[in-house]
């Protein structure tokens, strides 16, 4: 055993709670999610959290840790000083529901609104012939874990319970760009349903998402920030406006 | 008494909600019928996640030589012939299929210069066969399926004013029990994992598609989901497991830090040109060429880095030989002391590969290695050793309807079914198996439903089933799941592992009883809400019918294949590979029979050479050329 670690853990439902001192050893190369797993197999069985993989494929253990989102799997206690005490809380934007796990409901239910891919209809299954750099920018989107980090993050969500309704969230800004950017996909007008439908437009960019995703999806600069610019484009530029008018009347789009 | 219980009806319930039992939930839905989902994690968080360098399907994109009878052939070498033939058929010839059709789904795989989808070479498959992306294939599977899904509640939500009227996901459940009435299926039943309050489905047909049991093992790539669950609800309702003796030890897995041991390391590695070498710098794979397999493998460094850039004139390097033999390298390099300080070999790409392409074609690796273990694997090498990754034996199922041989109304597909890979699988058939299987596991419910109708649950099954959940809570003081977790995966490690013996495999059986009996006694501290000692308490006792299981098919079968090492009967058996062995549960405990393997078929006997199926088959097999 390497080191003796002092923890903070919060403890409790969406009703009351609080954080509870814990004292327990840690080796070397141990990340924060094999600690919590310690706490439980030997002081507190009944600890709730939240893991698959435990390889930072999943996105399952997210939660904070001193008062930074992150990854308990990907989080090494290394990172941390000697006499430091590591605080774990769950995560800030969603409900509790016991100690470290959430209901992250909102999230699926926000992944309902978003309209499916649509395939074209006259291409066969094994026909469709894509180049490898058209595919990779929506496989950078793709790429995505669902941890809600980038969601629990974002202050318009996070401070802001009103906004939840009508706002989607970075992780499906992403969804929405990765399909507007989708050699295939027929629907036309996902960036005007992120604007209208999905609340792009009360983003005020300030990468907060970008800086916490596991991932290192460039959420903003390379789906939010493209998004926001050609919305503006179609919705002021006086001669795209008035194509897009005629366009709609003549049934093309 | 029965607790206010949550109660639902649905024409199919899928238990899993990875590769299979989507493939399977969406197969349904599109049929017309009513399906639940049941997980028990989050929706999208499966540990089909974890699959990383492909899924294998003779599409012919890279290599137009390709095709159904050489992936065949593939698939029944890798297995050393105790594939069930009729699965490996099908699921050869039907993989194509299904990686298209998740194009039209939105999926995106990675392309080759013509725009079709780029196929990767991979241990075992003779030309390149792999679609994937980047090294997050299962991901990508994952998620178009989730989407999918999605889209069919969309549709619903459209026509009926409902997205989950006719499909639904019920997340963070667990399932304790396949209810029966009148000896078929009629429900499944279970608990709400946040809150421990019941959950009753009631279903003419279930599709168990859970996949495997590497949380049974000590070291293992699995994540804690992988506790065997399918195969002890299976068993326990009265349906069949085949060849519970073959485990497939992934030859690659992190071997430090402590922390990470067992975390998986793709085969692309190997796929993309990483050596491996022992603590003399040797390349030692050379030395472990088995005879079945030496004129498809080069035997010297030369001709093994030329097939990198020529394929037809080249013999392949032995690193890509299938995993068990890659496994069993590694494992007596490390016995003899040539090992790493920590126990392991090493896993060198950087010499093959600029730290550019490395980081695009294995990115979530190179992420891996740097974040876990400190390592920049496009400068350094890695420590890799073998991680328990993949059960081969499963629920005996019909391979075209993926219907459990033994119960009516009982479906398996994917991982927790038997038969598709024999005595060991091809790292990128069981992505495939899961679209092949679970695709006619859905359709095989369906068929079933529609010619059966409902059976419904009576009041006295879900009494015993509640109260079997309240159980631990009854009882103080008793032993702790964590604790006897920890037992039995120490007499896997130890007694069941890689290599085993007749007298190691009888002292895991009895230990293996010792802690059934102890696991009686289980107590739970805390309430129902979210708690993982309670959880733990019921994936224990699958872990345990699995290792039970195990541990009896591996003591009969005297001789080594696949994913079964006998160290005291080193080397293959003709006789043996007649051979499957059935687990059944009586109530009490495991028993084992022994059953022939359907033997192949003329057509399919023909698709080889005879002289290699010499190297497998008995004399009078051979003369037979076949079983019509």
């Amino acid at each position: 055993m390497a080191r003796t670690l002092k923890l903070r853990i919060w403890r409790g439902s969406d009703q009351d709670g609080a954080l509870q001192d814990v004292t327990v050893e840690a080796n070397s190369g141990e990340v924060v999610l094999d600690i919590i797993h310690r706490v439980q197999a030997t002081q507190m069985g009944d600890l709730a959290v939240r893991w698959n993989c435990k390889a930072g494929k999943c996105g399952s253990c997210s939660m904070e840790i001193n008062g930074k989102p992150r990854l308990a799997c990907m989080t090494q206690v290394s990172a941390y000083a000697e006499d430091e005490v590591i605080t774990i809380t769950p995560l800030r934007a969603f409900p509790v529901i016991k100690d470290l796990v959430t209901d992250v409901s909102f999230n699926y239910k926000k992944a309902l609104e978003v309209r499916a891919y649509e395939h074209p209809a006259d291409l066969a299954p094994g026909e469709a012939r894509m180049e490898q750099i058209d595919v990779e920018r929506s496989q950078e989107f793709r790429k995505c874990i669902e941890c809600f980090l980038c969601q629990n993050t974002c202050h318009v969500i996070r401070d802001h319970e009103e906004n939840k309704k009508s706002f989607a969230g970075p992780r499906f800004f992403i969804r929405l760009a990765e399909l507007d950017m989708h050699p295939l996909d027929t629907l036309r007008n996902r960036k005007q349903s992120a604007q209208e439908e999905h609340g792009l437009g009360m983003c005020n960019i300030t990468k907060c998402c970008t800086e916490v995703c596991p991932e290192h999806i460039r959420i903003t600069d390379n789906a939010i920030i493209p998004m926001k610019e050609r919305v503006v484009d179609v919705k002021y530029d006086p001669l795209r406006w008035l194509g897009s008018v005629i366009r709609k009347r003549e049934g093309i789009l | 008494m029965t607790q206010q219980i949550e109660r639902h009806k649905y024409d199919i319930v899928v238990i899993g909600a990875g590769g299979a039992g989507l493939r399977a939930a969406v197969e349904a839905r599109e049929a017309g019928l009513s399906v639940a989902i049941v997980c028990k994690s989050l929706f999208g968080k499966a540990h089909t996640v974890m699959a990383e360098g492909g899924a294998a399907a003779s599409m012919g994109n890279v290599n137009d030589n390709d095709n159904w009878m050489v992936h065949f052939r593939d698939t029944m070498r890798g297995g050393k012939f105790l594939n069930h033939y009729r699965m490996a058929e099908l699921h050869a010839k039907e993989a194509p299929d299904r990686i298209w059709e998740l194009e039209t789904w939105g999926a995106l795989f990675d392309r080759t210069k013509e725009g079709k989808i780029s196929q990767r070479n991979f241990g075992g498959h003779e030309y390149p066969r792999l679609a994937h992306v980047g090294d997050r294939t299962g991901l990508e599977l994952i998620r178009t399926m989730q989407q999918r899904i999605v889209a069919l509640q969309q549709k619903d939500g459209r026509d009926f004013g409902d997205p989950e009227k006719n499909i639904r996901v019920f997340a963070e459940v667990t399932i304790t029990e396949i209810l029966k009435e009148n000896g078929k299926v009629a429900g499944a039943y279970g608990y709400r994992r946040e809150n421990g309050e019941e959950v009753l489905f009631e279903a003419p047909a279930v599709v168990i598609a859970t996949g495997g049991v590497g949380k049974t093992f000590k070291i293992t790539s699995n994540s804690w989901e992988g506790t065997g669950d399918g195969h002890a609800l299976a068993l326990k309702a009265g349906a069949n497991l085949v060849d519970m003796e073959f485990l497939q030890f992934h030859p690659t897995g992190m071997v430090w830090p402590l922390s990470v041991k067992g975390i998986l390391v793709t085969e692309s590695v190997r796929g993309e040109g990483g050596i491996l070498t022992n603590s003399l710098g040797e390349r030692f794979m050379f030395k472990y060429i088995p005879d079945v397999f030496k004129d498809k493998y080069a035997d010297n460094e030369a001709e093994a880095d030329r097939w990198y850039v020529d394929q037809d004139n080249n013999r392949r390097p032995p690193e890509l030989l299938p995993r068990d033999e890659v496994a069993r390298a590694i494992n007596s390099e490390v016995k003899a002391g040539r090992g790493t300080e920590h126990g392991g070999v090493f896993l060198d790409v950087s010499k093959r590969l600029s730290a550019e392409v490395i980081k695009k074609r294995l990115p979530s690796m190179w992420h891996q290695f740097y974040e876990l273990a400190g390592v920049d694997i496009t400068k350094e090498a890695m420590e890799v050793g073998p991680t328990c990754h993949y059960v081969m034996g499963g629920v005996e199922v019909d391979p075209d309807s993926a219907a459990a041989v033994g119960i009516d109304g009982l479906f398996a597909a994917g991982e927790v079914a038997g038969g598709m890979h024999g005595s060991n699988r091809l790292g990128g058939n069981s992505l495939t198996d899961l679209l092949v299987f679970g695709r006619r596991a859905g359709m095989g419910a369906v068929a079933y439903v529609k010619s059966h109708g409902q059976n419904p649950v009576s009041e006295s099954t879900i009494d015993k089933a509640a109260a079997r959940i309240a159980a631990p809570f009854t009882r103080v003081g008793g032993e702790n799941a964590y604790s006897l977790h920890q037992e039995l995966q120490e007499i896997t490690h130890n007694l069941v592992g890689i290599i085993r013996t007749g007298a190691e495999l009888a002292e895991a059986i009895e230990k293996i009883a010792e802690i059934r009996k102890r696991s009686a006694n289980i107590s739970v501290t805390g309430d129902r809400k979210f708690n993982p000692g309670f959880h733990l308490a019921f994936d224990l006792d699958n872990m345990l019918l699995v290792a039970e299981s195990t541990a009896k098919s591996a003591l009969l079968r005297e001789e080594s294949r696949g994913g079964h090492t006998r160290d005291d009967f080193p080397g293959m058996n003709s006789t043996w590979r007649q051979v499957n062995h059935i687990s059944s549960f009586d109530g009490e405990k495991v028993n084992i029979k022994s059953q022939p393997l359907p033997a192949l078929p003329k057509e399919l006997f023909d698709l080889f050479d005879v002289h290699e199926l010499e190297k497998y088959m008995t004399p009078e097999e051979i003369s037979k050329g076949g079983s019509n």
